[in-house]
């Protein structure tokens, strides 16, 4: 019991490229993956851009397409992401004889994952053609007949939220432990915490574990510019994230999927694996406030950062970079940078502190794992990614956010913070190994 | 320190049985069927008829006057579990903030709830006025939407129908402060989630969680996609009672429903310090996969279930013989109904002819993410009553089903209790629950 986890593979399908080397070789070079929205017409929509994954085929990662044919975005970056994590970590992928020593029931899957899209010509057709607007009613009869002729019946099930899980089991022929969670922008850094628990507990030797999600979708975008969540910045897209900047007006809606590969530490010993990194600590908590806003003290960040703290068994001294949550609205910025002073108190201004959010944009549900890969990458090459777009600081927000550069330093242990809508805060630490 | 041990000591549950755990158990011991012809929209055209739906459901009551503006936030999935959790925390003898303020008896950091919720589809007609300023020539118009439609969608509409919004009002509610989580394994939720609950116990993150699930799929395009991927029964020449027919030769497809099922899981210690009630400990967890190229189904042989049901009994400690009662996920979907059976039979051995199986969605419907929830505290009230109601709508088991499921109802002493859960897409749970009897010693 109580073994420790590490890190052995990474995959990641994001806006800034589909391989882990050219997205970090993007990120130390400061680029933005932000642009005009092709996926859907958006021209009209207060918000007109976002960061895409573009020009992906997840047909190039797996021997047999046609089992995934079906699968919406979310999945089919889910299943590009898991392949390289897997050649990676050495894991078998689409064989019934894995010849890699891993039992198939010792291997898990935890995702932090979120619905697709739905089928947008079916759906929004179906209502126009059973909307009375004179009556203010539905006409069901209406809707009926259309719906059934138009929706699709894997169109509608890949809509689900375990669905990207489900390719990945076809995909390896997981047969551990598998959960998909999704609260929200923390989704995907609860689930590596909790896969990590997993393994401490001994319930399974290996676990893919990260996140997969796509909401550049009319809905989703409807859903966040009603929230006024996200920047309308859309003379330039590629400086509208913009962390901690003064003049920051919102997140920039992105997609993708970062898998991780974790295992204990005497499995991975044995079958010989490369370590790229230890999880060492994992704090969760709720802010119970409001589900429109954060913890104006920061309670419930401040509480998770403290648990990951107690739970690595290191003082806020130790941490040599943090990766912040770091939205790009006014709220959440403002309020992670109270919650990083009251953590890492004398030192919290020479710690340094950045958003890779302001190249990746806001994958949701997939952006805490596709920030602890930086996380991980900074410790192999000791190299702190920036926070892009800062040129205007804001004057409340004091820390060290390494701004527009990227950094060489120093760095064996990084934190890694999401944050999620309606207040769940979950906290992943990580260590050189 | 041992590991601790994780008992439950609170019950909550929306069933469309009724709304509270005694209509719940009074329903399903008396045999009664929660399923009825759908109310909620008109079903002209509509290929399934049938629906467990939850009767006369007052939001407001479960809500604190000082949150109760926030109702108009909360989908029908949210209202549900609101209503669940607050008859789970009362019924713990629990005074959280949403009980009484003035006497709170928990600390709040020492709180965790984790549940299982659906895909919530919006209210479609919400969308309604919205839609009417985005034709153009009859059609849809995506340019005219993203001005003019959205501006008529309600400010906070994301927010309503977000999964993890269930227990985000519940936690401000009650005063959570401790994890959170979500989980999103459709059918299998409510198992995972108060499995991952118990966990967090374990490792005494907290003392106390609320765990469980709530989806309310009497929704049109929630019920339309289980027509469509051919889960739901669309034969619809027959009494609704009769309609959901789990492991029988006459099964035609399941009914759909909604629901709500919470529990409060806690540390053994911190419930017998404090003097709690308690009704059962969860002593076996078992989670896997069910890897089926047709992945809206659980494949032939069960396998992804039966490494569950292995899992849990082997964590719990005992061999099948020990079980008294199986409630097995059973569908009324023949093809799933069969590799379920397949899957405790393989298990089980010849125990499996012997144990009583109580499928009970013939009764309450499925209702997504609730639904191992419900079957949780109906294993409880079981066990805590010494009876096995009678099975309904299994008079002649299907081929191949060697489960014993009997139409009579049985007095028996409890022991053991296994509860399965497995849902399109692959994810698979088993909880073993055992009855206390007053031995709580560590």
């Amino acid at each position: 019991m109580n073994e420790r986890v590490v890190i052995t593979g990474m995959g990641i399908v994001c806006p800034l490229g589909h391989t882990v080397e050219e997205v970090w070789g993007k990120m130390i070079a400061g680029e933005s993956g932000t642009a005009k929205t092709t996926i859907f017409d958006a021209s009209t929509f207060p918000t007109t851009f976002s960061a895409e994954v573009k020009n992906y085929d997840f047909t190039k990662y797996v021997k047999n397409p046609a089992l995934h044919k079906h699968s919406n975005r979310g999945s089919s970056f889910a299943i590009g992401a898991t392949a390289q994590a897997c050649r990676q970590a050495g894991i078998d992928v689409e064989t019934q004889k894995p010849a890699d020593g891993i039992a198939r029931d010792r291997l898990g899957i935890y995702l932090g994952a979120g619905e697709g899209s739905v089928d947008n010509i079916a759906f929004f057709g179906a209502l126009v053609e059973a909307w009375n607007d004179q009556t203010g009613q539905m006409d069901w009869a209406r809707w009926s007949r259309e719906a059934l002729a138009t929706m699709k019946p894997m169109r509608e099930l890949e809509q689900e939220s375990n669905m990207p899980a489900a390719h990945i089991a076809l995909l390896t022929g997981a047969r551990g432990p598998t959960r998909s969670c999704l609260t929200a922008c923390a989704a995907s850094t609860q689930a590596i915490g909790e896969a990590t628990m997993i393994i401490h507990r001994g319930d399974a030797d290996v676990m893919i574990a990260g996140g997969a999600h796509s909401m550049i979708h009319p809905l989703g975008l409807t859903g966040f510019n009603r929230l006024t969540a996200l920047s309308t910045r859309n003379e330039s897209p590629q400086t509208a994230s913009r962390p901690f900047s003064i003049s920051r007006d919102g997140f920039v809606l992105g997609e993708g999927a970062a898998i991780l590969i974790l295992e204990s530490l005497s499995f991975a010993k044995k079958r010989d694996a490369s370590i790229l990194a230890e999880i060492i600590g994992y704090g969760s908590s709720s802010d119970a406030f409001r589900v429109t806003d954060m913890h104006e003290e920061a309670r419930g960040a401040i509480q998770a950062m403290e648990a990951a703290l107690a739970d690595a068994n290191i003082s806020y001294r130790e941490v040599d970079y943090i990766n912040t949550h770091g939205t790009s609205t006014m709220e959440n910025d403002s309020i992670e940078t109270k919650a990083i002073k009251a953590v890492l108190r004398e030192v919290s201004k020479k710690i340094p502190a950045s958003s890779v959010k302001s190249m990746l944009g806001h994958l949701i549900g997939a952006a805490g794992a596709a920030e602890l890969i930086s996380c991980v990458l900074a410790i192999r090459d000791n190299i702190i990614p920036p926070t892009i777009n800062l040129q205007e600081p804001d004057p409340q927000l004091d820390l060290d956010y390494v701004p527009n550069r990227a950094r060489k330093a120093r760095v064996d242990i990084a934190m890694s913070e999401s944050f999620g809508f309606g207040g769940q805060n979950n906290v992943v630490i990580i260590k050189r190994f | 320190m041992n590991t601790p041990r994780v008992v439950i000591t609170g019950l909550g549950a929306i069933s469309p049985l009724g709304l509270t755990v005694k209509e719940m158990w009074e329903g399903l011991s008396a045999g009664r069927c929660g399923i009825s012809n759908i109310t909620a929209f008109g079903t002209t055209n509509f290929p399934c008829q049938f629906a467990g739906e939850v009767p006369d459901f007052k939001p407001q009551q479960y809500v604190p006057k000082s949150y109760r503006k926030a109702v108009k936030l909360m989908c029908r999935d949210i209202q549900l579990a609101i209503g669940a959790a607050k008859e789970a925390v009362q019924s713990s003898g629990l005074i959280t903030k949403g009980i009484d303020e003035n006497n709170i008896n928990i600390d709040p950091t020492r709180m965790a709830i984790d549940l299982g919720a659906g895909l919530i589809s919006c209210e479609l007609v919400e969308l309604g006025p919205a839609i009417a300023k985005s034709i153009t020539d009859g059609k849809f118009d995506i340019r005219k939407w993203g001005k003019e439609g959205l501006e008529a969608v309600t400010p906070l509409w994301l927010l309503k129908y977000l999964p993890n919004m269930l227990a985000c009002h519940i936690g401000i509610i009650h005063d959570i402060q401790g994890p959170s989580n979500t989980i999103t394994c459709a059918e299998a939720a409510a198992h995972i989630a108060i499995g991952e609950a118990g966990r967090i116990i374990q490792r005494r993150w907290t003392d106390v969680a609320l765990a469980g699930g709530a989806e309310a799929k009497v929704n049109p395009i929630v019920m339309l996609r289980q027509c469509l991927i051919k889960r739901a029964r669309t034969e619809n020449h027959t009494p609704p009672e009769s309609a959901c027919r789990p492991f029988d030769a006459d099964a035609k497809g399941s009914v759909f429903g909604e629901g709500a099922g919470i529990i409060v899981l806690e540390n053994l210690k911190y419930a017998q310090n404090r003097g709690a009630k308690i009704y059962a400990e969860l002593v076996g967890v078992g989670e896997s996969n069910n890897i089926n190229p047709v992945y809206e189904h659980l494949e032939p042989d069960g396998k992804g279930l039966q490494i569950a049901i292995e899992k849990a009994l082997a964590e719990a400690q005992i061999t099948p013989e020990d079980l008294d009662l199986i409630i097995p996920h059973g569908l009324g979907i023949p093809a799933d109904d069969l590799a379920e059976a397949r899957a405790i039979q393989t298990v089980l051995g010849q125990a499996a002819a012997k144990i009583s199986t109580w499928p009970t969605k013939s009764m309450l419907s499925t209702t997504g993410a609730a639904s191992g929830a419900l079957d949780v505290i109906a294993a409880v009230c079981a066990m805590e009553e010494g009876k096995i109601p009678a099975a309904k709508n299994c008079e002649n088991k299907a081929a191949g089903c060697e489960l014993n499921i009997t139409g009579k109802p049985q007095q028996k002493d409890i022991r053991y209790a296994l509860c399965c859960s497995y849902t399109y897409g692959g994810q698979t749970a088993a909880l073993v629950l055992k009855k206390l009897d007053g031995q709580t010693n560590e």
